[in-house]
């Protein structure tokens, strides 16, 4: 995988006269964290092999102010909020793609209010899209036949209803698709969500993304897959504290499409 | 002479509703303590949303067994109180079952009833059976120790009683048994009453009717006083839901001036705030911070126990209940309620607060945010509302979030992420191998 990625930022774009097809807000945890970065660079790879005119804000992106707004801090959330809302209007940014749901959902409910209107997507749903418009196709090959579980995040499933795009790729994959005794609207949270991620767990008798992990492994599955950089970080930590690191692979959809092209 | 029975009716009546009608307009003016907040929106999306959740119960059936049976009682309940049209007619003009004149018609409507009464008697009992032998555990959870238990039980008892004395009322009239026609399940009952003579019948039938009668009216007065409630107020209370999508939190408007303020270059940091610009409480510490739909939630919530059966942080030994918010919302607004009362209509401060005094800290911060709850309340409550709202309270009132997350948010303001980074390295894993 010594192939070079091709991320065009929006200031490159604009002085190229260029406007993008999608912006792809690539978040915190995207950017940052260690394990996330790798879903980043597997959906630049599947962006980079449709040839999708995207671009990223790169060091003008900022955080979007979800877990502040979760944890109670309305001020700093919209702090950040119209920072990035300037920025994105001052590229005239039109549709913008996220591998993050927190982003999804805060970019796309709450951002118009406070001056942000944009057409905001999942990258499930944009795969899907680049599935349906034949400018993406998948082969089986490696998963066929796989054992894939899916967890629902909360800000993708319950919080916005979007729980067929990622299903319909892992299917896409010729895998055998298993679903946990709590799905979709159903489904438990990984314990990350409402800024959880960034601290001490209340005392309690169990850790959530245990609990969570339980329900995953009782499907007996080759692959949890999510559509959540926190979601991944908690169900590998789950499964490292049920000692299945051997058996059981945490992976995000876009790493599963690009593993199948392999990208 | 003949009259006194009439005037009797007449009085209980009066007693009855007037009573109700003080109690609802209590409830109204406790609500309206809330802030304002529009729900006047898509109107046609909440009448749909009320006919389909409150009216079709439509949520109610995700839980198969409980919901078929709430289904039963409510359809009981709605049907055989046409009946109790019949009996004011009859207890206010001294005539016995004036609908009869309907002829087959009535036996039909009667016959419904009886079947109807029977079911309910049978979902009443299984209910009794789910939260007092097998003790289901959302019926078991600590929330409802003391008189949110046993308020259960008594609706139950209220049921039982009073379908018992409807089929005791109907087995015992002469009259209804010989014409043979609606006793479908009276004509069962009516057996262990033979041998004993006609005045004696008479006697039970009456007294059956009179207590029927008197039972449904202080039920109807018991509601203010109980989570049974909820037949009523589920309507309005599907009607004003929030319609954004679950993800979506509100924008504080307040806020959003203030940063307005502070981002707009030529504003003057120095100027004196305009006359009359009051200090804005951010956040909820107490019941009138939050909105009225708040409120009407909390006098809605019937403590099924869904909402906390399915909660991430509650299922995991952590002391948040999403019921225990809104029961604790309830009960502190009682509280301010009747501080007003006592106290002619003004508020006097009684150093409490929903914070803390009910709700602890502890409990707010173990929320996911996760939309479980909201997602399973049968009639569209919002718990994860009000705990946002008292989380704003913490942290923007009092900074008192705890120390990671204040770590999180320095991050957030100085780099722009969660984390210690630098914002210039954000693109740093495109050239990472």
């Amino acid at each position: 995988m010594s192939e070079v990625l091709i991320v065009p930022t929006m200031a490159e774009m604009l002085a190229q006269g260029k406007q993008p097809e999608v912006l792809f807000w690539v978040g915190c945890a995207g950017s940052f964290d260690d394990r996330a970065k790798k879903i980043t660079k597997a959906f630049v790879r599947i962006l980079n092999r449709a040839n999708v005119p995207f671009a990223v804000l790169g060091t003008e992106e900022s955080c979007t102010g979800d877990p502040a707004k979760r944890a109670g801090n309305e001020f700093l959330f919209q702090m950040q909020a119209m920072m990035n809302i300037e920025v994105l209007n001052a590229y005239e940014a039109k549709k913008i793609v996220t591998a993050c749901p927190h982003c999804f959902n805060t970019l796309k409910n709450e951002y118009p209010e406070l001056g942000g209107q944009y057409e905001v997507v999942h990258h499930t749903e944009f795969l899907k899209s680049l599935l349906d418009d034949g400018r993406l196709t998948i082969e089986g090959g490696q998963f066929k036949g796989k054992r894939i579980t899916f967890h629902d995040p909360c800000y993708l499933g319950r919080a916005n209803k979007v729980y067929e795009a990622p299903r319909d790729l892992i299917q896409k994959l010729d895998s055998e698709l298993v679903e946990m005794k709590r799905s979709r609207a159903n489904g438990l949270c990984c314990g990350a969500g409402g800024a959880q991620m960034f601290k001490d767990a209340e005392p309690g008798d169990k850790e959530v993304n245990v609990l969570r992990t339980e329900d995953a492994l009782e499907t007996t599955p080759e692959i949890i897959a999510t559509g959540c950089p926190f979601c991944n970080t908690m169900m590998t930590d789950g499964i490292k504290n049920k000692e299945k690191e051997g058996d059981v692979k945490v992976m995000d959809i876009a790493e599963l499409i690009a593993n199948a092209q392999d990208l | 002479m003949n009259y006194l029975d009439n005037i009797i009716f007449a009085v209980l009546l009066v007693l009855g509703f007037g009573y109700f009608f003080i109690n609802i307009k209590k409830i109204s003016r406790n609500i309206n303590l809330g802030k304002a907040v529009d729900r006047t929106d898509n109107s046609n999306i909440r009448w749909k949303n009320m006919a389909m959740i409150a009216l079709g119960q439509s949520k109610m059936v995700k839980r198969p067994i409980a919901g078929i049976l709430h289904i039963i009682v409510y359809v009981g309940f709605v049907i055989i109180n046409i009946e109790l049209l019949e009996i004011i007619i009859d207890g206010l003009f001294g005539t016995h079952r004036i609908f009869s004149s309907l002829g087959t018609l009535y036996g039909v409507l009667i016959g419904s009833f009886e079947i109807l009464a029977f079911l309910v008697l049978v979902a009443v009992t299984v209910f009794w059976i789910r939260r007092n032998v097998i003790k289901l555990k959302r019926f078991i959870n600590p929330d409802l120790k003391g008189f949110p238990k046993n308020d259960a039980n008594y609706i139950l008892y209220f049921e039982m009683v009073l379908m018992t004395l409807f089929l005791v009322m109907n087995a015992t009239d002469v009259h209804f048994q010989l014409s043979n026609s609606g006793n479908v399940i009276s004509q069962f009952i009516a057996p262990i009453f033979t041998g004993i003579s006609d005045n004696s019948l008479h006697l039970i039938e009456r007294t059956a009717w009179w207590l029927h009668i008197s039972g449904i009216l202080i039920f109807l007065n018991y509601l203010y006083f109980s989570k049974h409630l909820h037949i009523l107020l589920a309507f309005p209370n599907t009607y004003f839901a929030d319609l954004n999508p679950l993800g979506q939190l509100d924008n504080l408007e307040a806020v959003t001036k203030e940063v307005k303020l502070m981002m707009d270059p030529n504003a003057d940091p120095y100027a004196t705030p305009p006359e009359g610009d009051v200090h804005v409480k951010f956040g909820a510490s107490d019941v009138q911070d939050l909105n009225w739909v708040q409120l009407l939630n909390a006098y809605t919530c019937t403590e099924c126990g869904r909402c906390t059966s399915v909660c991430p942080a509650n299922q995991t030994g952590k002391k948040l209940s999403p019921r225990k918010i809104m029961m604790d919302t309830r009960d502190r607004l009682e509280e301010v309620g009747k501080n007003i009362d006592t106290n002619k209509g003004l508020f006097i401060p009684d150093n409490k607060s929903l914070l803390n005094d009910y709700i602890t800290p502890e409990e707010l911060w173990a929320c996911t945010s996760c939309n479980a709850c909201v997602e399973e309340c049968p009639i569209s409550i919002s718990p994860l509302s009000i705990i946002i709202d008292m989380r704003r309270y913490l942290v923007m009132e009092q900074s008192a979030a705890p120390m990671p997350l204040n770590a999180m948010m320095t991050n957030v303001e100085n780099n722009g992420a969660p984390w210690q980074y630098n914002q210039q390295d954000r693109l740093n894993w495109k050239n990472e191998i």
